[in-house]
């Protein structure tokens, strides 16, 4: 079972140059297991850096990474991370079906030609089941409206048996309707114990399903619960003083 | 002349049985190579690799090896300019590859103006399939046969490759070592395709069967099936268009290729006028 105590993902004091430009600085953050977390900051600010950082796709120039209590290398190797990308990243025309895209979230436990087994048949449906996508599974993913999308991608990630699932944008696209579908989705996994990250521009309903909030500007400026993170001062300062329509906790 | 002395007469030769069968194999291997490289938007890089490779071909001519080894040294060799040259600079990817195959491909026609006959320059850059020998037809066959098999064991890794990199990294895949390998593969097909359609025309065969078949289905392993029928049945009546009224083979192949391009394309948009209309 997930030790409670322990933390996700730690990062302590960790640096990303990309040739002359550095993407974070000296950035530090500790997310606690069970957690729903939103990740806010401007674009460029080093959000989808930090999320490279978590899944171990950029090696920091500075400072350490452990995710699940392991280098990323082995969480890489165990699935501990899932992501789920961006809707406008993603070729919807591509020939995969919603069963071949969750099938997908099982590669890195299959043998090098990843011939699915009766066990990863069984996990995909069961995925499938869980995100109410079981009766699209043979749909070609353009088929589907903008939440559906993004919850094949969150199947994918349980079919993967990720204990963090990492979600760079999630609400971009959707409608208010499918935009509740999915926090409701997530916060039952959240309630399973999973760990849940996200990035977000939607400042407005933030409060309402995150239970942790970080800010990050070139480095995380400030992470904690809600609450105490998610305020006028803070998010002030991390857009820049941008923030005069958004309702705060205090 | 009835339909079977139209088919059978050819093949009393051997040369058209070789040509016909190395042509297929040709075709089968491009196709399948082709349902990746558009999925991934590799078409250019395959024009890159492809016209690269000309001086390859002749230095090997010179020095008397296999000029498959020659196309093979300068494909990888132009990989590796391409992304040297990429990583050091702010230019975009199809204008560095469009300097490095351009500036390879000239320097081939240099060399090869010095050296060779005007009628071996029209076989390298257009293809001589009906004059191949037996050795390079069977060198043809055997790297078209060890890609395609290849190709369709690793067809789900590099399918994801294709689609979603960064989960595939993400779960420990080495997306370095996929990328090289496509590109190794993609290397081998293009020497092995050479003498059939030749330098200039190989990037169709590398890309019109898959545009083909992705027009017609919405399914990978379909996709798979009808580009590698489209492309051996181009390649066969290719071959004997070729036979029948003295033109260039791979003209014609690629051609005929292009005109069953050309019915899938009318048929969707035919298809998607009627369910409008019917709607």
């Amino acid at each position: 079972m997930i030790d409670k105590t322990k933390h996700a993902i730690e990062i302590h004091n960790v640096s990303v140059r990309y040739r002359d430009f550095t993407a974070l600085r000296d950035a530090s953050i500790s997310i606690p297991h069970g957690t729903f977390s939103g990740v806010i900051g401007m674009n460029g600010a080093g959000k989808s850096t930090l999320f490279k950082v978590i899944m171990g796709l950029v090696e920091p120039s500075h400072g350490t990474v452990q995710v699940c209590e392991r280098s990323t290398h082995d969480a890489q190797r165990l699935g501990c991370v899932a992501y789920v990308p961006q809707n406008e990243t993603v070729d919807w025309d591509f020939p995969v079906s919603v069963h071949d895209v969750v099938m997908m979230g099982r590669y890195g436990v299959q043998n090098i030609f990843r011939t699915p087994s009766e066990e990863d048949v069984a996990k995909v449906s069961q995925a499938l089941h869980r995100v109410g996508m079981h009766e699209y599974k043979d749909r070609q993913i353009g088929e589907l409206s903008g939440g559906q999308r993004k919850r094949v991608f969150v199947a994918r990630a349980l079919a993967q048996g990720a204990d963090i699932l990492l979600l760079d944008e999630p609400f971009a696209g959707i409608d208010a309707k499918s935009e509740k579908a999915l926090t409701d989705l997530l916060l039952t996994l959240k309630e399973e114990g999973k760990t849940i990250v996200l990035s977000t521009h939607e400042l407005t309903s933030l409060s309402e399903y995150c239970d942790h909030v970080a800010l990050v500007k070139k480095t995380v400026i400030a992470y904690g619960p809600t609450h105490e993170v998610f305020t006028r001062d803070l998010v002030s300062q991390t857009f820049d003083g941008m923030v005069h329509r958004i309702r705060f906790a205090q | 002349m009835d339909i079977l002395t139209l088919i059978l007469e050819p093949l009393q030769y051997a040369f058209m049985t070789k040509a016909i069968m190395v042509s297929a194999a040709v075709g089968a291997v491009c196709a399948i190579l082709s349902c990746f490289l558009i999925l991934k938007g590799w078409s250019l890089l395959g024009d890159a690799i492809s016209h690269a490779v000309l001086p390859g071909v002749v230095l090997a001519y010179i020095i008397g090896i296999p000029y498959s080894i020659g196309a093979f040294v300068f494909a990888l060799l132009a990989v590796f300019i391409i992304g040297v040259v990429k990583s050091n600079t702010k230019i975009k990817e199809d204008a560095v590859m469009g300097i490095v195959f351009t500036t390879l491909f000239a320097f081939g026609l240099i060399l090869i103006s010095r050296t060779v006959s005007s009628v071996d320059l029209m076989h390298v850059l257009f293809g001589y399939v009906l004059g191949i020998s037996d050795a390079a037809a069977l060198y043809t066959m055997i790297a078209a046969g060890a890609v395609a098999l290849v190709v369709l064991a690793f067809r789900r890794t590099l399918l994801l490759y294709c689609f979603d990199p960064i989960h595939a990294q993400s779960i420990g895949i080495s997306t370095t070592l996929v990328h090289y390998a496509l590109l190794v593969l993609l290397a081998i097909t293009i020497t092995a395709s050479l003498q059939t359609v030749g330098i200039i025309l190989v990037i169709a065969m590398l890309i019109t069967p898959g545009s083909t078949a992705f027009l017609l289905t919405k399914r990978f392993p379909a996709m798979l099936a009808i580009a590698v029928c489209v492309s051996v049945v181009s390649s066969v009546i290719g071959a004997y268009t070729s036979y029948y009224l003295d033109v260039s083979t791979g003209g014609s192949i690629v051609f005929i290729q292009s005109m069953l391009f050309l019915v899938a394309f009318a048929y969707t948009l035919l298809h998607t006028r009627l369910s409008i209309w019917r709607a």
